[in-house]
């Protein structure tokens, strides 16, 4: 599993927008870079990230070659039930990757 | 006349492969976003810095004016690059529930380029910003030492 940083409020009323961010470890590697041996590095990206709430999407990015390594996403949800956040991200070589947060909503 | 045709016609064979994404790369990844629809400068703010010394992590933000409800908001934010070996940064896919039409990331730059932010509302009008980048340090293009 990879490594993972989320950052979401624990607590919130309701009504309220909050703001998660969430940073994986992961190398996005291109696919245009030539290796030490002179051959190109074959592409190997997280190329979705989506996350639920209480198994609702509300965030959905794509991804290509030109996000940075360990991506990093910030965004915005408007807090609605008590409930659990699940992040997902997928992507080259079968990767994929989940991270779950609480968050109380009063 | 003979001469001007058979030299336009050399100049375009001769012309390398561009290892880079080219204007008319990022005109048609754009027209495949919005179909043809006519872009409105307004309403996004691309947050970028205008000059960045390494071009392996730069951070950016796209936030869209939007009242964000059910029948007006702000359905999916996407970027493009110009220079990059492909026009397209990401596309993000936003609801009423998001509150805010605002989303950050990190991302690679391979040149000093324009970067280009797009807004798709709910209404089907398309917004959209842009942002002249300066790389002293590009990404993607030094070998793996």
């Amino acid at each position: 599993m990879a490594n993972v940083l989320v950052n979401a409020p624990k607590t919130a009323k309701k009504g309220d927008t909050i703001e998660i961010k969430a940073l994986i470890m992961h190398p996005m590697e291109t696919g245009f870079r030539p290796g030490t041996n002179g051959r190109i590095i074959p592409r190997n990206i997280v190329e979705d990230f989506t996350v639920t709430w209480n198994g609702r999407e509300i965030f959905r990015m794509r991804m290509s070659p030109a996000i940075a390594a360990n991506p990093f996403v910030s965004f915005f949800t408007v807090a609605s039930e008590s409930g659990t956040v699940v992040l997902r991200w997928s992507g080259d070589e079968g990767f994929v990757a989940e991270h779950r947060v609480a968050i109380a909503v009063t | 006349m003979q001469r001007r045709v058979f030299l336009a016609g050399a100049a375009v064979t001769l012309l390398p492969f561009a290892a880079e994404a080219t204007p008319e790369a990022l005109a048609d990844a754009i027209r495949e976003v919005t179909g043809g629809a006519s872009l409105r400068a307004g309403k996004v703010t691309l947050d970028i810095p205008p000059i960045v010394e390494n071009g392996n992590t730069v951070p950016m933000s796209v936030s869209v004016e939007s009242p964000m409800t059910a029948d007006d908001h702000v359905k999916a934010i996407h970027v493009f690059n110009e220079k990059n070996p492909q026009p397209h940064v990401f596309n993000a896919w936003l609801s009423p529930a998001s509150g805010k039409a605002v989303v950050g990331t990190r991302i690679k730059l391979a040149d000093t380029q324009k970067i280009v932010a797009i807004a798709e509302t709910s209404r089907g009008e398309f917004w959209s910003a842009s942002a002249e980048v300066i790389i002293t340090i590009a990404a993607c293009i030094e070998d793996v030492t």
